[in-house]
C-alpha cells in the first residue's frame, strides 16, 4: 500500500468518521481506507470531490495555489 | 483459513452475508471477510425497511431485528406544511447489529466461514484473469485463491474497481449523510417524517425514524453537489437546534450513499459485485437493505449454480444482472428519474404539491396522489410514477 499523504490536503483524524463517502467519489482511486486509516495517495489531482462529499468535513484543502 | 475456496466476498453487510449464504446453500465453499472488529457495526444506516423488503428474501421475521413498525408517513414541506400517508404495509426500523450479525449468522450456518478485521487491498490474478484476493488480517499478508470474487465491499467499491469496473459515484448521485440517534424526543412511534426543503436538505431529504421509547434516527441526505454550500452535519444541527433542542445524541454517525442507477456492469469473468458496491440502493428512498438482500440471493445461487457448471465466465453469470434487471433494477431506473426531478423543484412548487396532497381526503391518498402534483410539468413521468407506486 502506497502511503503518500499530499502536503496539499490536511485529513483530520479526530473527526474522520471512517465512511468511505471520499473513496467512493475520488476519480483516480487516490485514497485508502482502512479502520481508523486513511491516506491519500500520489494519483490525487486535487479535485476536491472528497473534500465536498465529506459529511464531517475532515478533508480540507491547505494550499489554493 | 484454507488458502483455496471456490468464492470470497468482501465484505459482510446484508449483501455480502446474504450472497454468501445462498452460495454456501448450493454446495460451494465460501469465505465471507469483513474489514471492520465486527460485523453490522458501526451502524451507517437510517434502519427503516417495508416488511415485503424483508420477506422477499428471508423466510422469517424475528423481533429481536425490530425495534419499531410505523404504520403513517408524515411529509413535511418548507413552509411546514403536513400531508399524512398512510403505508400499504408495516414498515419496520430494525436494530441492524442484530439484523447483520444474524444475516452472517445464517451464512456460516449455510457452510461458510467468516474473518473479521479482514482488509482486501488488491485481486490476486493470473496474467489477466481474476483468481482470488490479497488480505491483511492482524498485520500480516495473504493472499487467497477463489474461483469467484464477490465485492460487496459498500459504497466504497473497490473490489469492482480493481476488475476494471467505473464504480465511481457521481457527485450528484452521492447522497453525503449526517444521523444521530436522539433520546427524549416526544414523538408518536407509528409516524415517520419526511422533509423536503432546500433549506432543510438541499438535494435530498431529511428523515425523523422513531425506534420507539422516545428514540429517533434523525438524519439527512444530500447530494455531494449541495454539500459544495453546506455540510451534511451543519444542516442536521440547525434542524435539531429548531426541532429538538432538548434532545440527547446516543448515538452520531456519517456516511455516503451511492443513489443512482444499477452499475452497467456488474459482472465480469470470475467476479459479482452486490449491493451499494454494484449501485442497488432504491435512488429515491436511498434504502439499500432489501435490495441489497434481493441482490445478494440472486448472486449466491447464480454463482453457485455457475460452479457447478464449472464455468464462471462473465457469461455464466448472466442470469444475476437478468434477474436483478426483472426484480429491483427496472424500478430503480424509473426512481432516478424522479429523483432527477423531484431535487429540481422549487420549495415554492414542493408548497403546491403539499397543497394538493391535503386537498385529497387521506384514506384516498397515495404516493400516486403526490407523484401526480409534483408532475405535472411533467406528464410523461406519470406513467412511470404509476409503474413503480401503483
Amino acid at each position: 500500500m502506497q502511503q503518500i499523504f499530499l502536503e496539499k490536503i490536511a485529513y483530520n483524524r479526530a473527526v474522520c468518521d471512517f465512511c468511505g463517502a471520499c473513496v467512493a467519489v475520488c476519480p483516480h482511486d487516490s485514497i485508502e481506507l482502512f479502520e481508523a486509516d486513511l491516506c491519500i495517495t500520489a494519483s490525487c489531482t486535487l479535485c476536491k470531490n472528497c473534500v465536498y462529499v465529506c459529511p464531517v468535513r475532515a478533508l480540507e484543502i491547505i494550499d489554493e495555489g | 483459513m484454507k488458502d483455496n475456496y471456490d468464492i470470497v466476498v468482501v465484505g459482510a453487510g446484508p449483501a455480502g452475508s446474504t450472497t454468501a449464504r445462498f452460495a454456501a446453500a448450493t454446495g460451494a465453499s465460501v469465505v465471507l471477510l469483513e474489514k471492520d472488529r465486527d460485523v453490522g457495526v458501526p451502524v451507517r444506516c437510517a434502519e427503516g425497511v417495508s416488511e415485503a423488503g424483508l420477506t422477499s428474501v428471508l423466510d422469517t421475521i424475528d423481533e429481536r431485528w425490530i425495534d419499531n413498525r410505523v404504520s403513517d408517513v408524515m411529509f413535511h414541506s418548507p413552509s411546514g406544511k403536513i400531508v399524512e400517508l398512510r403505508f400499504n404495509q408495516v414498515g419496520y426500523i430494525l436494530n441492524r447489529k442484530l439484523f447483520d450479525y444474524d444475516l452472517a449468522h445464517m451464512a456460516i450456518k449455510a457452510g461458510a466461514e467468516l474473518y473479521t478485521k479482514a482488509y482486501v487491498y488488491d485481486l490476486l490474478r493470473d496474467d489477466d484473469r481474476i483468481v482470488g484476493i490479497k488480505f491483511t488480517h492482524l498485520g500480516k499478508k495473504y493472499k487467497v485463491k477463489a474461483k469467484i470474487v464477490i465485492g460487496a465491499d459498500g459504497v466504497e467499491s473497490r473490489v469492482g474497481r480493481w476488475a476494471g469496473i467505473k464504480t465511481r459515484t457521481k457527485m450528484r448521485d452521492m447522497e453525503t449523510c449526517a444521523q444521530y440517534t436522539a433520546c427524549d424526543v416526544d414523538l408518536s412511534s407509528k409516524h415517520l417524517h419526511l422533509y423536503f426543503s432546500s433549506r432543510v436538505a438541499p438535494e435530498g431529504y431529511l428523515w425523523v425514524f422513531p425506534k420507539g421509547e422516545g428514540r429517533a434516527n434523525v438524519g439527512l441526505g444530500i447530494s455531494g453537489e449541495a454539500a459544495k454550500k453546506k455540510s451534511p452535519f451543519a444542516c442536521l444541527n440547525e434542524f435539531m437546534a429548531e426541532r429538538f433542542p432538548h434532545a440527547s445524541l446516543l448515538n452520531c454517525f456519517a456516511g455516503g450513499v451511492p443513489c443512482d442507477q444499477t452499475l452497467a456492469t456488474i459482472v465480469r469473468d470470475g467476479l459479482m459485485l452486490v449491493g451499494d458496491a454494484a449501485h442497488q440502493v432504491n435512488p429515491i428512498t436511498g434504502g439499500g437493505i432489501a435490495p441489497a438482500l434481493i441482490a445478494g440471493k440472486i448472486a449466491g445461487q447464480v454463482a453457485g449454480q455457475a460452479l457447478n457448471q464449472g464455468n464462471v465466465s462473465a457469461k455464466a453469470f448472466q442470469d444475476y444482472p437478468r434477474r436483478w434487471h426483472k426484480a429491483e433494477g427496472r424500478n430503480h431506473q424509473i426512481f432516478y428519474k424522479l429523483k432527477n426531478y423531484i431535487y429540481k423543484l422549487t420549495d415554492e412548487e414542493l408548497d403546491s404539491i403539499a397543497d394538493a396532497g391535503l386537498k385529497v381526503p387521506k384514506e384516498k391518498r397515495s404516493m400516486i396522489t403526490l407523484f401526480r402534483a409534483a408532475l405535472i410539468k411533467k406528464p410523461s413521468l406519470i406513467l412511470d410514477a404509476v409503474k413503480v407506486f401503483a
